[in-house]
């Protein structure tokens, strides 16, 4: 192949680790901007949405797309829900103190972990793709499930912006983000709002692991690699900052991408880690990042 | 209207409160004065239950409201208006409107009313709070406590860094809302706006309410004046 259609897969490649990478770390960073809290556990969030997901798509059987729809559907519905209880149980409690719950979390990550590998087990399962069509380019054919996935996730992230900025329930959920004290002075119920948006911050880690299981199988040590990068797309991005998230998502995906495959995964790592480095030390707020967090 | 008896309130170890009484009734004006740190903003943030009290009561209509959830508060008609405007700085002006309009789920015709008040702000809907003037941000802090239509109105310093002609206008909607019914509870500390709208005025020294009088009682080289608040 010439050089401009190896750059294309390349691309494709990259965007479909972006697209991933943006829901994830849209979830954890909406988390931060609203409650000002560091989920440690966010990573295992996205792991319970994937091996929720293999146990709906094996209970459905019958033809992958029903089993696909149902995970896409069921599986982040209970992710929110465990941590909606996760809320309930530990970060309320204390009541919100931010280095308290960063060990809490760190904590809760264990607990979500060995849960998992007590009942799930210690395999990597696969979830079958609801559809396993070859998208043909001149130069070579391509999963068109990955390219649903990018689709997905665009179209998710849409929904979640529409959420943000066109309805009553994101209004609420911003000026609680801006004072939270004045917020309760107009009568917004803070911890309600809190446990929601815990709840969804978990649901769209999870739905990422519904899009990216059919190409990745769940197991319950995935969710290390999506924490750390992650926290690197929200540090890039500018904390709390959703559209910062989006951008360093696409930016850190598909170079992850691109580097990876004209070069070695090890590199494009460390230029990640590096781009943290120098956005830490040169523009300590996020490329996108308003406030001093 | 509203009765606060033996108030008492802690943050950790430090006692802020440490007994305060008042009482505002329908269409009255209070004014509560003391010098810096004496525990008017506290006063006001317990009535709306973003402190907590550790004991004393806050009645509103015979009805006890100091042990209700902080967000119940201002569902029960109460406006505060903070101390520094407390804006939502990044939402647009029509943002910060709907969220008082929210509260209790006021209509667009108390809207339209709000903005007949302050017309300015109409010119200003789609622009984002933070790029207001100061005397703006305090009317749209204003009207959005007035959104809810209060019967009780909290207000904490709201002429601090303002010029005269914004202190007056502010004023006047003061007056109005007393002339309309409402008990008015005002934190100040620039006596002339005092004299001339409030009917009574307690102290605070020290977190304890030591006396209050009538507003009419007090002028300029008054020994109440000497003694809490130091001019």
């Amino acid at each position: 192949m010439d050089l401009g259609p190896y750059l294309l897969l390349a691309s494709l490649e990259g965007a479909v680790q972006a697209a991933v990478l943006a829901l994830t770390a849209v979830g954890l960073s909406l988390v931060f901007g609203v409650m000002r809290i560091v989920n440690v556990a966010h990573g295992e969030f996205f792991m319970l949405g994937a091996v929720f997901a293999w146990w709906i798509a094996t209970f459905f059987g019958g033809h992958p797309a029903i089993g696909f729809i149902a995970a896409l559907l069921i599986a982040p519905l209970l992710t929110g829900l465990v941590a909606v209880i996760v809320d309930w149980f530990v970060l309320k409690r204390l009541e919100y103190d931010p280095e308290g719950t960063i060990v809490a979390t760190i904590g809760v990550l264990y607990i979500i972990q060995q849960v998992v590998l007590m009942t799930y087990g210690p395999d990597a399962r696969p979830v079958e793709a609801p559809f396993n069509h070859r998208f043909y380019f001149p130069w070579f054919g391509y999963s068109s499930y990955k390219l649903f996935v990018i689709a997905a996730a665009i179209a998710i992230l849409i929904g979640v912006w529409m959420i943000m900025a066109k309805t009553r329930i994101g209004l609420v959920l911003r000026a609680t983000q801006l004072d939270r004290e004045t917020a309760t002075a107009f009568g917004i119920e803070v911890n309600r709002i809190y446990a929601l948006v815990f709840g969804l911050g978990a649901a769209l880690a999870a739905m990422a692991a519904v899009l990216i299981v059919p190409i990745q199988q769940a197991h319950y040590l995935m969710g290390g690699d999506p924490l750390l990068l992650s926290f690197i797309v929200v540090i890039i991005g500018g904390l709390g900052s959703l559209r910062g998230t989006v951008v360093a998502a696409a930016l850190i995906g598909m170079s992850d991408g691109i580097i990876s495959v004209f070069f070695t995964p090890t590199l494009a790592k460390i230029l990640a880690t590096l781009l943290v480095a120098m956005v830490l030390v040169y523009r300590p707020n996020g490329l996108f990042g308003t406030r001093s967090a | 209207m509203l009765e606060v008896s033996d108030l008492h309130c802690a943050y950790g170890n430090v006692n802020i409160l440490q007994g305060v009484s008042l009482s505002v009734t329908a269409g009255e004006i209070l004014c509560l004065m003391g010098r810096n740190g004496a525990g008017k903003t506290t006063t006001l943030k317990c009535i709306m239950g973003l402190v907590r009290s550790s004991s004393g009561s806050v009645m509103l209509d015979g009805l006890e409201i100091s042990q209700l959830p902080a967000h119940k508060i201002p569902g029960l008609g109460i406006g505060y208006i903070p101390q520094g405007r407390r804006l939502f700085s990044e939402l647009t002006v029509a943002e910060n409107l709907e969220i008082g309009l929210m509260t209790r789920n006021s209509g667009r015709n108390i809207r339209e009313q709000v903005l007949e008040i302050f017309p300015r702000l109409r010119e200003r809907m789609d622009q984002t709070a933070q790029t207001l003037s100061g005397g703006e941000q305090q009317m749209l802090a204003t009207a959005r406590a007035l959104c809810l239509e209060p019967a009780i109105l909290l207000l904490d310093e709201p002429t601090e860094g303002l010029q005269p002609s914004m202190i007056e206008q502010i004023r006047q909607v003061i007056i109005s809302m007393k002339n309309e019914g409402a008990a008015v509870i005002l934190v100040e500390q620039r006596l002339d706006a005092v004299l001339s709208i409030a009917n009574r005025v307690t102290f605070i020294e020290n977190g304890i309410s030591r006396e209050t009088v009538d507003a009419e009682k007090l002028d300029r080289d008054n020994e109440y004046l000497a003694r809490y608040v130091g001019v």
